[in-house]
């Protein structure tokens, strides 16, 4: 055949040694060694850090330190606190989704920057701002104190500072997949006589579910492991209002050091477990 | 133009309303007190905290070691983010999924972790010791932990447009003629830029606000290592409320800024990709 080069020349074009191959490789190892080296001093070695000085006094020691009493009342008041938090931002998440994805209205694009304020605020002023609402020389401290209610330096304190800063994380996962996954099938099913309750559980939420379940995830772990906010919050009363990363550093600047990390591990595995989960959320997607 | 286009779905009153009134109540309200406190001190007060020797020290080390950080972030999440698009190495997937890590990570852990690596008795300060460089406790320790913090959010945001560049166009290009690094400048860096600004202006925000990792790494001598939420959180303990809530104006006016930026950017971004017919 005229015109298009043979097959023999294509061959020998694909087998030509291409201009710089060697500095090509050269770039590649010297790239992928940079980025190793990077994270490997960045993060591997501060997460290995975490577990080897954790059992660097054998497995006994680290069992031994969950069964301090102050440790345990840590983990109960961090699992009472993300058990509040997150299925009231979940719901949250899901309504504003709802709202911003399915219709269109304006102001829409200013409500979603506000969404995530929460994640552009230090986390202390996330802290602060409810010290001087509910602080004894806030706003309702007075009325607060002769009600005999405690908000700051107690429980719902607590929940409010965790709340505030894990506010974003539901509604910012379902927001884009809703917005593109599009309204017809549910007008389709609005259409044929189902309720709206109907159509979000049997249309909507199995589409949404994997994004659902890793924005819920995303936001425990966030919640559980929120440190600056809780931290003006709490006032650090040992055994009552100190959360898990709390007590990280409570024992830290006792120089228990085994204590300490051994805490610290348990939130680092947490933080493994929701890697992992966005992994499969990821692979179930595709 | 009436307020919404009209929809046959239901609940857009229920959910718009709900979701505006917890809006308001968690965040909105106790940042409008946040503004009125600040509005209650009189100016001079105000000019008298903000410019304290003391916390002009810790503005400039809060944003100087922030910018540090995101700085490095852009150079070290541009790298990390193509070896992870263009090449293929074993344990690039573990590698991917751990990019996330300081997101999802307790800054406490991440605060004591690096310090305990970083002391001079530590994994990696024990080879730096003998070069007479100090990081824990210094200010190049707090730009190592914000250095952590920052990392996802460059390699995340520029990882996507790494993926869109055209290698065909990579491929004309060096049938042309063109060197690597005119490739680079030329048709890689253009259409990474926005994505790379985007991640840049995240990890500086983010850097900003940053408390948990580093005070453990800091040391928090004042006028040397003491960034501002810690001077918040002194303020707060010496019960001087007004002088936390202005440190935190200043912060939170700062964080707006960087919000509308951001938003910017990435206008700016699909602004271009639309101009470039994609």
């Amino acid at each position: 055949m005229a015109g298009g080069p043979s097959k023999e020349m294509l061959a020998e074009i694909a087998s030509r040694p291409g201009r710089d191959t060697v500095v090509g490789s050269v770039v590649k190892y010297v790239l992928i060694g940079l980025s190793l080296a990077f994270l490997a001093a960045l993060l591997f070695a501060p997460l290995a850090t975490v577990f080897a000085t954790a059992l660097s006094k054998g497995w006994a020691m680290y069992f031994e330190s969950f069964k301090d009493e102050d440790t345990l009342a840590a983990i109960r008041l961090t699992l009472t606190v993300a058990a509040i938090v997150v299925p009231v931002n979940t719901v949250f998440g899901i309504a504003a989704a709802w709202a911003i994805a399915k219709f269109e209205f304006r102001g829409k694009s200013f409500l979603i920057t506000l969404i995530d304020l929460p994640i552009a605020v230090s986390p202390v002023i996330s802290g602060l701002v409810y010290v001087l609402l509910f602080g004894a020389q806030g706003w309702f401290g007075l009325w607060l104190q002769e009600r005999d209610i405690s908000i700051i330096f107690a429980l719902p304190g607590i929940v409010l500072a965790t709340m505030f800063v894990t506010f974003p994380y539901v509604a910012r996962e379902l927001i884009p997949l809703m917005q593109q996954l599009g309204n017809d099938e549910e007008e389709a099913a609005i259409t044929l006589g189902a309720g709206g309750l109907m159509t979000f559980f049997h249309v909507t939420l199995p589409k949404i579910r994997w994004g659902l379940i890793y924005g819920i995830i995303l936001c425990n772990a966030r919640a559980m492991g929120e440190f600056g906010a809780v931290s003006v919050v709490s006032g650090h009363i040992r055994g009552l209002t100190t959360t898990m990363p709390l007590h990280v550093e409570i024992l830290y600047n006792e120089y228990n050091f085994v204590g300490a990390f051994a805490v610290a591990s348990l939130l680092t595995l947490l933080a493994v477990v929701t890697l992992v989960i966005k992994s499969l959320v990821e692979m179930k997607r595709k | 133009m009436s307020f919404r286009q009209p929809s046959i779905l239901p609940g857009f009153g229920l959910t718009l309303g709900f979701s505006t009134a917890f809006l308001s109540a968690i965040v909105l309200v106790p940042l409008a007190a946040l503004v009125m406190k600040t509005a209650t001190m009189g100016w001079d007060d105000f000019i008298r905290v903000l410019t304290d020797p003391r916390a002009v020290a810790s503005y400039r080390l809060t944003f100087g070691a922030s910018l540090l950080a995101a700085v490095l972030n852009s150079v070290f999440g541009f790298i990390i983010a193509w070896t992870l698009v263009r090449y293929e190495f074993p344990g690039r997937k573990l590698i991917d999924a751990l990019i996330d890590m300081p997101f999802a990570l307790p800054t406490a852990v991440s605060g004591i972790a690096l310090t305990a690596v970083f002391a001079e008795n530590g994994w990696i300060g024990e080879y730096l010791a003998p070069f007479g460089i100090k990081v824990a406790y210094t200010w190049i320790g707090v730009v190592v932990a914000l250095t952590l913090i920052g990392l996802p959010f460059v390699v995340r945001s520029v990882q996507p447009a790494i993926a869109e560049v055209q290698r065909d166009l990579e491929d004309a290009a060096e049938t042309l003629g063109a060197s690597r690094f005119t490739i680079f400048r030329r048709i890689v860096l253009p259409t990474v830029m926005p994505a790379l600004a985007t991640g840049f202006t995240l990890a500086f925000a983010r850097a900003v606000g940053e408390y948990g990792s580093v005070i453990f790494i800091a040391g928090n001598l004042p006028m040397r290592t003491e960034i501002t939420p810690l001077l918040i959180v002194i303020k707060l303990e010496q019960f001087d409320y007004a002088g936390a809530a202005a440190l935190g104006f200043i912060m939170l006016t700062m964080s707006f800024a960087m919000l509308l930026s951001i938003n910017l950017l990435q206008t700016w971004g699909r602004r271009r990709l639309v101009a470039a017919g994609r």
